[in-house]
């Protein structure tokens, strides 16, 4: 099956929210952001701004009617700023006119006095300052403190990781509309839907069946728009709703980058303990993650860090601490792997160190302490599989690891100017909100009486393939082909109380319920026709292909005909499926329990090639053994997987999201934080899957058909790049200690070969060789 | 006072308008001609979402090229055919995109109809290479945040494979792979009546060129203000050849710089530096006189116009002089420039046979992206002797540098490790280097060291060899 959308797509036909015909009198806004990254408010002068010609209303938090709170997790973010300001570019004040054009104008002429207070952009120094939101963590197993005694080898080390921008190429956007009786109505771009109607409600102090929120699709998202979507669609709501006329915010990319939160950088300490051969016995972390201004996703995200931050391996003793800081950057938010990759790429750092401090590869170290069937994360949750082997494995089976292996030897050991290198990388993610009660979907079905379908879910399609999966799943369960399924707009009056689209879930959650639903059709369909074909019963009876089956063979009666008969026979041809992850829970006391619904397992296999003289390098290529389980659209699942490897990649090499110290972005244009582009991304990127035979989990795999979520698992491929590089690096300077610093763009990896700078070149072994061989 | 009119064709229809001229065509395409199609990314020209086909009758064909819209003033548009994606749609799906369907190569669908733009691009070109090469060409300039561009580049090849060998225009049509619009729009534009010839005329505003940064640098006062558009004067384009030297017209785009066979003589792998130094559509775009006026410390051509001792034609209404472009930059964006005064062409000399060129540049990403470190050597060695070499470097001083201090030095040494080492303490003296969002200074520093080293380690790799460096300390 192809993309549903695929068609609309290339002829640019599918609408995106300004894409939509703007409705009669629709005003433009823009906001105003906040110069100072933290200082009390003095005076704000709108006076200039209500001054220029098209300005219709310029708003402030005086102006919110109900509560000046948009906090999703903890209350500790105002929607405008009161007061103080905390980063630069937070909200102060919303100017409304007839274009984009003049709202900006009108920005630009606000003028801010404000009294600078100090200013922390390091997570550290705010962990000092006792700056610190919601409450430190910590997941304990074993004893950690006595097991050092017993290892061989104990050792310490620093990470520091850049943060990501999320560069959804569609930046935030919304358009408000109102409807009578003061109800509003919102074209969002969002992944939470359910989360904009919360926090209009709230700021206009209205019950939430007043604000209608619609989504049809997004122009990518990443967890950029999960909770940091809500902000725009609060601006054109109020906008809306102080005016009477239509509001749309449009940010500019500039705007995008400056104001709204990234992947959090953590600065983090580790200790690793292991026997002389090399199993680790012990395992220490601590992390600072740093927040930003306020809460948002922040502790739910550092939750993931720890519950991620043994990686794929098997570790008897840890304990694993980590902590929100509270910076005065922009509120850092969730992004693909939602502080997953953080507590992973740690973990990968510790081994390293240990692999190079033994003098073992550090592939036999990795491999050696891999999880199997019987162990259990530090959470109490047992593994159930032997995934985290079987992956690996197989990946160093089918692209033979070995040949890799000595043909990267032989190029670095005949070769000067460049150098070769290559890792591993596991990966094991916890599928599920970690937060249980978000684990839960509604679907509503209609079946008309020509046979077409509409189906709602509260699933946002934003490029990940939902609703071609949704829309698979729907045509499997009632027999009937794909193309008769239209896949509704995301739409909060037809499906209440809906989770995020996000932490892999989605189709999980949404297409579980659409079978619910389905299935409550397809029985009533089945009933009738055993009535209609004088059955004692619809036990036999079943749809495929379009028609009515009785005891497999064609019954004659077809799908239109089977609906245009349940129709006249008043049969309910509308279902409502409602779906709730089982047994999963989690006790936050205890820091114990079984949070997830399952894991996802993969292994990675990635060369690269260093330039030692010019400190660029390029990436080779990428191997990749998946475990997709039962896939319901291997298409889909592809584009997935390449699409989190290449967002991975770039996190740890080119994507340099660099703050000043007064909290500024340095790097607020795409001129200046570059993601990846065809020319940085291999050509050979190969992926093979764990054949479904061996599925011998999938007994527990709750997803619809025995499909296993992909979404944000293949990101954390990338992190592969970091270690490949390492020891490309190695290769060139085996006498240094590099240190673990996170992107290693071509600037920091000609700084860590080169330490003695411009004046003196480095004494290099092999150069010695060649120049004598001369 | 009226604003001079604009005649275009976009898709079918012929366009007149007296819209602003600095109008992004961006702009005109979603808020004017109601054709959302063309997406706004960036807005700065970094990702391709806003990309469409700019057609210009040249004899009694049209030739097209991508462009980015959100630098592209509407003025700029005069007597040429304009293609979004809406101009390529056809009943069914054209190649690119049937072929992007197939494989699976759009999510978000964001950036895909930029993407389809350019494939289709790609279909309208004499010569193209290797379907792979092409298609590394026509995504030089997109971003896509969600496929990971295998696929991507799988469409590509694809496309180009389904389409065969089939050129013109004509054949496309008739194939069904362009709509039938595309034919007669040769005879459509040259009824266009040229603008009024603004020679001898005060410069009616703001000089813009390709205007590929000065839209970024100045943003909406540039689609404010009255514009004076290099780019329509005929006088400032072309390449010629003289016994002695190349002249290029200032308005000579990257594109037509990199294409001309005497280029390709001068500095052997040109095709090779444009495709790392922009992508497709700004080369079609960014200009030679704009790169140098526009002054930046690290614009890429100009630092090889400097090892290529270019010379710049400077014109002040029929005042003419002469100028050498080492000596063009005075401090940071501070020109040897009269007001009025316009860059009419640029002379590179022919060097003396065994004259050898080399380009470097280290940027955080490979491709299209600012350098933080850019040079470019040309050197002529005569038995073993340095008979003439000159050497530029940019990102280390306000203005694109010529290393007068080290070239001088090194001329009339024989060419050696020994004389290079002397080369690279030179040049450390002659630069100075800041810390910014392209590097630290001792990074830059570092680069200047390493890439001085490797245009002679490259050029001379039996004289010279990099060993060397590292092997006697």
């Amino acid at each position: 099956m192809r993309q549903i959308d695929a068609a609309l797509h290339v002829r640019g036909e599918s609408q995106y929210v300004d894409d939509v015909p703007p409705p009669e009198g629709l005003l433009q806004a823009a906001v105003f952001g906040s110069p100072l990254a933290h200082g009390r408010i003095n005076s704000l002068d709108l006076t200039a701004a209500r001054q220029v010609e098209g300005v219709l209303a310029v708003l402030t938090a005086a102006d919110i009617p109900g509560e000046n709170q948009i906090g999703p997790i903890i209350a500790d973010e105002a929607m405008l700023a009161d007061g103080e300001v905390h980063y630069i570019g937070q909200p102060v004040a919303i100017v409304v006119a007839s274009s984009r054009r003049i709202a900006r104008q009108g920005v630009a002429a606000i003028t801010l006095d404000c009294s600078p207070l100090p200013v922390i952009v390091d997570p550290k120094e705010a962990f000092g300052r006792n700056e610190i939101i919601g409450v430190p963590r910590t997941i304990a197993r074993g004893d950690v403190d006595a097991a050092w005694a017993d290892c061989d080898l104990v050792l310490e080390g620093s990470c520091d990781l850049g943060g990501q921008e999320h560069v959804y190429l569609e930046t935030q956007r919304s358009r408000a509309i109102p409807l009578e009786g003061g109800r509003l109505r919102i074209h969002a771009s969002t992944q939470s839907p359910y989360a904009g109607q919360r926090m209009i409600a709230r700021i206009l102090g209205v019950p939430f069946n007043r604000i209608e929120i619609d989504v049809q699709r997004l122009g990518g998202a990443f967890g950029g728009k999960e909770d940091q979507a809500t902000q725009w669609a609060c601006v054109a709501a109020l906008s809306a709703w102080h005016t009477g006329r239509p509001v749309e915010i449009v940010l500019s990319r500039a705007e995008d980058m400056r104001m709204t939160g990234k992947r959090h950088p953590y600065r983090s300490d580790f200790k690793i303990g292991l026997s002389a051969e090399g199993r680790i016995l012990a395992y220490q972390v601590a992390h600072y993650q740093n927040a930003g201004a306020g809460a948002d996703l922040s502790p739910a995200v550092l939750e993931r860090t720890l519950l991620h931050s043994t990686g794929s391996y098997a570790i008897p003793n840890v304990r694993l601490f980590g902590v929100s800081c509270r910076t005065n950057l922009p509120p850092n938010t969730a992004f693909r792997g939602f502080g997953g990759p953080q507590g992973m790429f740690v973990m990968e750092c510790a081994i390293a160190r240990a692999a190079e401090a033994m003098g073992k590869p550090v592939a036999e170290i990795q491999r050696l302490n891999l999880l199997g069937a019987g162990d259990h994360f530090p959470y109490g949750q047992p593994t159930g599989s032997d995934y985290a082997r079987t992956t690996w494995d197989q990946a160093a089976r089918s692209y033979d690891l070995p040949a890799i292996e000595s043909r990267i030897a032989e190029h670095n050991a005949t070769h000067f100017e460049t150098k070769r290198g290559v890792a591993v990388m596991p990966v094991c993610f916890g599928i599920s909100f970690t937060t249980t009660y978000m684990n839960q979907a509604s679907a509503l079905l209609h079946v008309y009486s020509d046979g077409s379908v509409g189906l709602s879910t509260g699933g946002v399609e934003m490029g990940q393939g939902l609703h071609t999966n949704l829309a698979g799943i729907a045509a499997s369960a009632l027999g009937i082909a794909a193309t008769r399924i239209r896949v509704e707009s995301t739409n909060t009056t037809r499906i209440a109380n809906m989770s995020p689209s996000a932490a892999s879930s989605t189709t999980l959650l949404n297409g579980n319920a659409v079978l619910l639903a389905a299935n409550q059709i397809l029985d009533r369909l089945k009933s009738l026709a055993a009535a209609e074909l004088d059955l004692p019963g619809p036990a036999d009876v079943s749809i495929a292909d379009e028609q009515v089956l009785v005891g497999g063979e064609p019954a004659g009666l077809s799908w239109t005909e089977l609906v245009g008969r349940a129709f006249k026979a008043r049969t309910g041809l509308s279902a409502h499926g409602f779906y709730a992850t089982p047994e999963i829970h989690y006790d936050k006391a205890t820091e114990q329990g079984s949070p997830f619904a399952y894991h996802v397992y993969g292994a990675a296999i990635i060369e690269v090639t260093l330039d030692c003289l010019r400190g660029t390098y390029t990436i080779d290529s990428v191997k990749i053994t998946h475990d997709l389980g039962r896939s319901l659209n291997e298409r889909v699942d592809l584009g997935q997987i390449e699409g989190g490897l290449a967002q991975g990649l770039g996190w740890v090499s080119l994507e340099d999201l660099q703050y000043g110290p007064d909290g500024r972005l340095l790097s607020p244009a795409l001129a200046t934080y570059k993601v990846p582009d065809a020319h940085f991304m291999p050509d050979d990127i190969q992926t093979n899957f764990i054949p479904i035979a061996d599925d011998t989990n999938a007994a527990s795999n709750p997803g619809p058909y025995g499909s296993k979520a992909v979404g944000e698992p293949p990101l954390m491929y990338g992190i592969g790049l970091f270690f490949a590089l390492r020891r490309a690096m190695r290769a060139f300077r085996p006498d240094l200690d590099l240190p673990f610093v996170s992107p290693l763009t071509p600037e920091r990896v000609l700084m860590a070969l080169y330490p003695e700078g411009h004046v003196a070149f480095p004494p290099i072994a092999s150069a010695v060789e060649a120049a004598h061989e001369r | 006072m009226l604003r001079p009119e604009t005649q275009f064709i976009l898709n079918g229809e012929t366009v007149r308008t007296r819209a602003a001229q600095g109008m992004l065509v961006l702009d005109y395409l979603r808020d004017r001609a109601g054709l959302k199609g063309t997406k706004e990314g960036c807005r700065e020209g970094d990702c391709g979402a806003c990309t469409v086909l700019v057609g210009s009758a040249d004899g009694d064909s049209t030739h097209y090229l991508p462009m980015t819209s959100c630098l592209m003033p509407l003025g700029e548009l005069h007597g040429r055919h304009l293609v979004s994606i809406e101009g390529l749609n056809l009943d069914g799906l054209n190649p690119a995109q049937q072929a992007i369907v197939d494989a699976g190569a759009t999510q978000c669908g964001f950036c895909t109809p930029g993407i389809v733009v350019s494939l289709t691009g790609l279909l309208l070109q004499p010569e193209t290479g290797s379907p792979e090469q092409a298609t590394a060409k026509a995504l030089s300039g997109h971003l896509c945040r969600c496929t990971g561009y295998r696929s991507l580049k799988a469409a590509g090849v694809a496309m180009q494979e389904s389409v065969g060998d089939r050129t013109g225009i004509d054949s496309l049509v008739a194939a069904g792979v362009l709509p039938d619009t595309f034919s007669g729009i040769t005879p459509r534009l040259k009824a266009i009546p040229p603008r009024a010839d603004p020679n001898g005329q005060p410069a009616a505003g703001l000089v813009l060129a390709g205007g590929t940064d000065l839209y970024i640098q100045q943003g909406a006062a540039v689609e404010q203000s009255p514009l004076d558009l290099l780019g329509q004067r005929p006088e400032l384009h072309g390449i010629t050849r003289a016994a002695d030297h190349i002249r290029l017209g200032a308005m000579t785009t990257f594109e037509q710089f990199a294409g001309h066979p005497a280029i390709a003589g001068l500095v052997p792998d040109i095709e090779a530096i444009m495709e790392q130094i922009a992508s497709w559509q700004i080369r079609s775009r960014a200009t030679i006189g704009g790169n140098i006026v526009n002054a930046s410390p690290i614009a890429d051509l100009t630092i090889m116009l400097l090892a290529l001792d270019a010379q710049l034609e400077l014109a002040s209404g029929s005042d003419r002089r002469s100028l050498p472009l080492r000596k063009f930059y005075r401090g940071y964006k501070e020109l040897d420039l009269a007001p009025g005064e316009i860059l009419n062409a640029i002379r590179i000399p022919l060097p003396e046979a065994g004259t050898r060129f080399h380009f470097e540049k280290v940027s955080k990403r490979w491709n299209l992206d600012i350098a933080s470190v850019n040079s470019a050597l040309a050197i002529t060695v005569v038995d073993g002797r340095i008979e003439a070499l000159r050497l530029a470097l940019g990102g280390v001083a306000p203005v694109p540098l010529f290393l007068a201090d080290t070239c001088r030095l090194l001329t009339g040494k024989l060419l050696s490790v020994a004389t290079v080492r002397e080369a690279l303490e030179a040049v450390q003296a002659e630069i100075a280097p800041i810390s910014d969002i392209r590097g630290s200074a001792d990074y830059k520093r570092l680069l200047a060291r390493q890439q001085t080293m490797l245009h002679f380690a490259v050029l001379f790799p039996e004289t010279v060899p990099v060993e060397e460096f590292y092997a006697a300390n």
